[in-house]
């Protein structure tokens, strides 16, 4: 029997007398997708920001259990261990990829910030990874050098993905990583990730108000509604059998084609 | 009217700055002797001259000078350009002090942009006049960023403008204010020096403070601390070269200006320490006056 990479209990965030999260617990097991989906508002996002260790809760624990050190509880640890954390075993692809990127520096660069901050210190060693990684996201690799300002949306968003994925994390977390891209690059978008996710054995938390992006990523869907989570369950059971009120009207209103 | 070039010096208080001030000075540059490569912030005051040209310096200079030091001051590598003038006479003035040219006799060194090519030697003290003292800035705006990451040692990111360098020119590119690694723990800026100054900070005998005015933060590299380039494995750290000599006193291992004098272009490469450079031009006139007397 395996323990969970990551066990959420009790978790609730406040801001001022507004509860974003209330006693949100659940469990995320090694190789698995958790889909969080809920309208805007709902404390999706906080919840992310939560368990990334972004955000501090008033109550409740993120037990998150390590390569080398055991289980941890993510905000009990000292910054320096967390956002070594953060930067070696997970990875938090943003909504706007201009976050989540270095848009000063070249593509390479991006790539390779993590590798060279855990200190890698070999140019061509640094270089040779991040053609590697720019393949795999089927970035052309003459773009290399290229600064991800003069990249395209989709572009951008790949870029961001190899930027996390290039240290090997376990566990990445998701903000609507789709949102803002149009449909055909939505497509391509989830098929790589899909894939990357598969190759790698990868844990993520996606964060996403688009179904189809859940029903085609997760494995597990959590429904969220002012702060609470109304329901959860199996992705394919959940969609296709909604039993709380919110999940029926969230699934009824999918505009058909 | 009383001659104030006679008494401006009594008019103030000894080194211009009251001793409260200096005081408040000597218990930073103790910081950051401690703690070497680390900012420690200070309560800067108004100088008598414009931020930017040498106010953190000038306080530093001010807080540890006493009537029996020797001050040299040089910019740029010169003992006789404005700013060094004028800071060498403010001293005379309002500290009393002997002033000197010659980097062996001095005991405080104030310096803009430049380590003279003299070997200083144990109880100097080499002050450095620093326009911005965070090496992260360019790279990250904030400062409460910045100070997390000196405090976690996350200088991951000074690597990625070095990657960006070789990327963007084939090599590493910069060649002043060459990031540098204190005692392996601090990333520091050396301050606008060139880049062939850096070997020179390494396991230096003498004392080297450095003082930014403007930005309020004195930090400091005490004798025989390791200070080490950054770089690559594959693209290490190189200070530039010439294939000149200097024209004045032919030397090849200084620090070249490289200077057009005549409307036709033409180049002549002198000493950038003008110190440095006219003892070796007084060298060789001595010895070539040796070997006349012999030849007689």
């Amino acid at each position: 029997m395996t323990s969970p990479l990551l066990s959420v209990q009790g978790l609730t965030k406040r801001f001022g007398d507004r509860t974003a999260c209330n006693e949100i617990s659940f469990d995320l097991w090694p190789g698995e997708v958790l889909g969080i989906v809920g309208e805007s508002g709902s404390g999706k996002s906080t919840l992310l920001n939560c368990l990334a260790g972004r955000l501090t809760p008033e109550e409740g624990s993120v037990l998150y259990e390590t390569q080398s050190a055991g289980i941890v509880d993510v905000h009990h640890l000292t910054e320096a261990r967390r956002r070594l954390l953060a930067r070696t075993e997970w990875g938090f692809v943003n909504q706007d990829a201009r976050e989540g990127l270095r848009m000063g520096v070249s593509a390479g660069a991006n790539i390779g910030e993590r590798l060279m901050a855990i200190g890698a210190r070999h140019y061509g060693d640094i270089r040779r990874t991040a053609s590697d990684w720019l393949e795999r996201v089927e970035i052309d690799l003459a773009r290399i050098d290229d600064s991800p300002t003069v990249y395209s949306g989709g572009m951008r968003q790949r870029l961001q993905i190899a930027r996390n994925l290039v240290s090997n994390p376990r566990l990445v977390f998701m903000d609507e990583p789709t949102g803002g891209l149009d449909v055909s690059v939505q497509a391509r978008l989830l098929d790589l990730l899909r894939g990357l996710v598969d190759r790698f054995h990868l844990s993520a938390i996606l964060v996403t108000h688009d179904l189809g992006v859940a029903r085609l990523l997760t494995h597990r869907l959590m429904v969220m509604q002012r702060g609470e989570v109304v329901e959860a369950g199996l992705t394919d059971q959940v969609l296709d059998d909604p039993q709380h009120a919110y999940t029926q009207m969230l699934v009824a209103s999918i505009l058909p084609v | 009217m009383p001659d104030t070039n006679q008494d401006a010096g009594s008019a103030y208080n000894y080194a211009y700055l009251d001793e409260q001030t200096k005081r408040m000075i000597r218990r930073a540059i103790l910081k950051a002797i401690a703690v070497p490569g680390y900012q420690v912030p200070f309560g800067g005051r108004e100088m008598p001259l414009p931020y930017g040209w040498g106010t953190g310096g000038i306080q530093i200079t001010a807080s540890i000078i006493g009537r029996d030091d020797t001050l040299k001051v040089i910019d740029q590598g010169a003992d006789d350009t404005t700013n060094a003038v004028s800071i060498r006479r403010f001293f005379a003035r309002v500290a009393d002090v002997a002033t000197t040219t010659r980097t062996e006799d001095a005991t405080v060194i104030q310096t803009r942009h430049r380590v003279p090519e003299t070997p200083l030697r144990e109880g100097q003290i080499l002050v450095f006049q620093v326009p911005i003292p965070e090496p992260l800035r360019m790279l990250e705006p904030r400062e409460t960023e910045t100070r997390t990451l000196h405090a976690l040692s996350e200088y991951g990111v000074m690597q990625v403008s070095l990657y960006e360098s070789i990327a963007r020119h084939g090599r590493i590119s910069k060649a002043y204010n060459y990031p540098v690694l204190v005692n392996g723990r601090y990333i520091m800026s050396p301050s606008p020096i060139p880049k062939f100054d850096n070997p020179k900070l390494d396991r230096n005998p003498a004392l080297q403070l450095y003082g930014a005015g403007r930005e309020k933060r004195i930090y400091a590299v005490p004798p025989y601390t390791p200070v080490k380039s950054l770089d690559f494995e594959d693209h290490p750290f190189e200070i530039e070269r010439w294939p000149q000599s200097c024209d004045f006193c032919g030397s090849t291992e200084s620090f070249l200006d490289e200077m057009i004098v005549d409307d036709q272009g033409t180049r002549q490469f002198i000493c950038s320490d003008t110190d440095y450079c006219q003892e070796r031009q007084e060298n060789q006139r001595q010895e070539a006056e040796r070997q006349e007397i012999r030849s007689k």
